[in-house]
């Protein structure tokens, strides 16, 4: 299946749960309500015809201060998917406030979720419902805060030992 | 001077003369520092020439510390740790700018320099450093080695 066809698959099975896609530069993007995305990831992955086998990357964007998306949701949360099968990618994306950053888990779909996840929670703070152990994967424990989130302040530093910074 | 300090000073040399050519050196390599460290202790740039050619895996067994590439803040407790549990005499060599400075590494997890953790007697600047550095480096270890008061 070509880009198109996939994101025309996604339509249709989904219906309003897809709140849009786009194609940039060849690379076909689904945007798709939060609550459906057990669902869509499935078919996804279930679908024969998609057969998207192998979550490549899972992470996420901070879009404060983005200029255009000032008053939208902040955070989006993208799964790029790819299919050894067919040799065919799409990418797929959730929009999430700020003040209720959850996402449902991939986890059960594919099991490297397990470790992105941790990595898309440390960094940003969007948090993964159900997931199995979500703790942090790269940063300390005692880190406070998530570096990756625009209003983290670029000169904040946390050290374990030594001077205080 | 009197006979006595004559006699300490001649043994400081001899033995600063010993210790300069029997540096076992802990590489701690946490970063593409390591390929250059690499090199250079392999056969083509050869660290067996100054004495520093037998790396001991072990810091207890050790005598240098060599500090090869980015230290985080999650990696700083580890790499002092290691510091401490080298026996005296101890040096450490900071390898590349990256444990010198943090280098280009301004953020919230690198350490902005290992001397804000532990003590360190040569810095080998370069991103990352080329094997004539890093001997040039560990010549100026030597001589400070050498002249320096030997404790034993």
């Amino acid at each position: 299946m070509n880009g198109a066809a996939i994101l025309e698959r996604l339509r249709a099975r989904l219906g309003a749960s897809v709140v849009e896609t786009h194609d940039q530069h060849g690379d076909h993007t689904a945007v798709i309500e939060r609550t459906a995305l057990p669902a869509a990831l499935g078919l996804c992955r279930d679908d024969s015809d998609l057969g998207f086998d192998v979550l490549m990357d899972l992470t996420a964007v901070d879009y404060q201060k983005y200029p255009g998306r000032e008053d939208g949701p902040r955070f989006e949360v993208v799964y790029h998917l790819y299919s050894l099968r067919w040799n065919h990618r799409v990418r797929i994306k959730a929009r999430v406030d700020e003040d209720d950053a959850v996402v449902p888990t991939a986890v059960p779909l594919w099991p490297i979720a397990d470790w992105l996840e941790r990595e898309v929670w440390d960094m940003f703070g969007v948090r993964f419902e159900g997931h199995p152990d979500l703790r942090r994967l790269l940063m300390y424990e005692e880190f406070v805060g998530h570096p990756l989130r625009k209003d983290y302040p670029i000169n904040r530093r946390q050290p374990l030992i030594g001077p205080q910074i | 001077m009197g006979v006595g300090s004559f006699f300490t000073s001649r043994l400081d040399e001899a033995i600063g003369w010993a210790r300069k050519y029997s540096i076992f050196q802990y590489p701690f390599v946490t970063a593409c520092c390591g390929m250059e460290y690499m090199a250079t202790a392999c056969s083509h740039y050869d660290v067996d020439r100054f004495g520093a050619g037998l790396p001991r895996f072990s810091p207890r067994q050790a005598d240098v510390l060599f500090v090869v590439g980015t230290i985080s803040h999650k990696m700083a407790p580890v790499l002092k740790r290691i510091y401490e549990q080298m026996t005296e005499p101890k040096w450490v060599v900071a390898f590349g700018v990256c444990t010198c400075t943090g280098g280009f590494y301004d953020n919230y997890a690198t350490v902005q320099g290992i001397d804000t953790i532990i003590p360190v007697d040569v810095y080998i600047p370069g991103c990352p450093p080329r094997p004539e550095s890093v001997i040039d480096g560990l010549m100026k270890l030597q001589d400070k080695i050498a002249v320096g008061a030997q404790r034993y």
